[in-house]
């Protein structure tokens, strides 16, 4: 298609040399949907749900969307799922590294999201994405952080971090109930009242999902979680028949 | 005992005439001047113990390590020259990582073995290079079981039930030899290679050294670690008590 042609010499000009295949902006294929996470007082707590959607098709129910990297760092990632599995293989390198050097100097939440943070800009400089969103959390220097990175590079920190739909869907609900002091408990249950409210809400969400919690003890992923729906409410909504 | 390898010495590329590589085996040379290292393969697990001698006090305490992690599940000891043993430690640090990259898994102690055995080889085949001063120890748990491998500059490995390197691996190995270890869990075999290193350790000629512990096995769950500090300082007062009892026993004996 002819305005293809001209998107093409703009990237390649970009891009610059010729080796290998060209690359252009991809489109994903398999993908996960929103990340939330939440930062409560004493760590940070977060929920992914387990489908890998193929387009429209719910296709892979059991995916693994969040990555425990040492006892004080965890990963929530949206998106591309093979780009996630990419970036799986190099940063659990990365950690296995940390622990051969053994000079207490391993990987943090910090540190992480800063090094996502120009790999994604540098790749999306390029006109050659890493098709994800990724939160970033953990225990930084004793107390919680909570970080977003997205395929552009764009980064933040904050105390309630949703990707995709959750920013629309889940960011209000948890707005409204975060407080500074909230405990490990709440968050959790913010957490778990967001993932149904996804559920109802967003159409390539799931039913099951992983919970992620970071506090100074350590990190543990529980899951597959299930959600549990109250569809009674739907008779209240207005065009339901 | 040591010939004078005079004119066929002075490269790698080199035989003598009686079929010798004078430089290799003069890299072996190298590694009986460091302190001792040894590994015992128990049961269900590997342990690490070496002798860190320490020349001088202002040195801070852990400095210079010789034990190294390669991977999550494989622990490396080091004897001879420090420098080329991190080399070494690099090389097959590398060489676990691509493993890992391309199969997608733990690399299998054996395969990583002879992957590294076949590097320091190639260094014993050129003029341009000398021979690694050092010889290395690596251990493992896999699935089948404990295993343990050594590597010696010429590039030839053995598995080893037990095996040490090092100024005192004559002493070493006949204490090794009076053990049962085999069959011995690592939590025991780790309070045994200590005492076999304050065995083994010369308070003449060599005054201060640090003990090294390392272990990795089921109890580990497959994890190479250096032994936490609460087992290390059980194994170190049984090895002191140990030389102790048995100084004590001469005594009452004369």
């Amino acid at each position: 298609m002819s305005s293809n042609l001209s998107f093409d010499s703009f990237s390649t000009a970009i891009a610059g040399s010729h080796a290998g295949p060209k690359k252009l902006t991809q489109t994903p294929v398999t993908t996960g949907t929103s990340v939330l996470a939440v930062k409560f007082n004493g760590g940070v707590a977060f929920g992914a749900d387990t489908l890998g959607s193929y387009g429209s098709l719910a296709r892979f129910r059991n995916c693994e969307r969040l990555l425990k990297i040492n006892e004080s760092t965890m990963i929530g990632c949206m998106g591309d799922y093979a780009d996630f599995q990419h970036l799986k293989d190099i940063i659990e390198q990365m950690a296995i590294d940390d622990l051969c050097k053994d000079d207490n100097i391993t990987l943090s939440p910090r540190s992480l999201h800063s090094w996502l943070t120009r790999v994604l800009y540098n790749k999306r400089s390029k006109m050659d994405p890493l098709w994800t969103t990724v939160v970033v959390g953990g225990i930084e220097k004793g107390e919680g952080f909570l970080g977003f990175v997205d395929k552009l590079g764009t980064a933040y920190k904050d105390p309630i971090i949703a990707t995709g739909y959750g920013s629309m869907i889940a960011t209000p609900l948890m707005r409204n109930a975060w407080r500074p002091d909230l405990t490990q408990a709440e968050a959790v249950k913010m957490v778990e009242d967001s993932m149904r409210v996804m559920f109802y809400r967003d159409a390539r969400a799931f039913h099951k999902y992983h919970l992620g919690i970071v506090t100074a003890d350590g990190c543990q992923i529980q899951g597959p979680l299930e959600v549990q729906p109250d569809w009674s409410i739907a008779s209240l909504i207005s065009g339901y028949e | 005992m040591s010939s004078i390898g005079t004119g066929y010495d002075l490269s790698a590329s080199q035989f003598s005439p009686d079929g010798r590589v004078f430089q290799v085996e003069y890299a072996q040379k190298a590694i009986e001047n460091s302190g001792t290292a040894i590994g015992l393969r128990g049961k269900n697990g590997v342990v690490f113990a070496m002798e860190k001698l320490v020349t001088s006090k202002l040195y801070e305490p852990g400095a210079n390590r010789r034990l190294f992690g390669i991977d999550r599940h494989i622990g490396m000891a080091v004897g001879g020259l420090l420098a080329d043993a991190r080399q070494i430690v690099e090389t097959s640090r590398k060489e676990s990582s691509n493993y890992r990259a391309e199969y997608g898994g733990d690399v299998p102690l054996r395969y990583l073995t002879d992957r590294v055995a076949g590097y320091i080889h190639a260094y014993t085949l050129y003029s341009a290079v000398r021979p690694f001063g050092c010889a290395v120890i690596l251990g493992s748990q896999e699935p089948t079981g404990p295993s343990m491998y050594m590597i010696d500059p010429s590039g030839v490995y053995y598995g080893y039930k037990g095996c040490a390197i090092g100024k005192a691996k004559q002493a070493a190995k006949t204490e090794m030899e009076k053990l049962e270890f085999s069959n011995m869990n690592i939590r025991e075999l780790v309070k045994e290679a200590a005492k076999i290193i304050y065995m083994v350790h010369d308070e003449v000629k060599d005054k201060a050294f640090e003990l090294e512990l390392s272990w990795v096995g089921e109890d580990t769950n497959g994890l190479h670690q250096r032994v936490p500090d609460d087992i290390f300082a059980e194994a170190e007062t049984f090895a002191k008590n140990s030389l102790k009892e048995d100084s004590d026993s001469e005594i009452d004996e004369s």
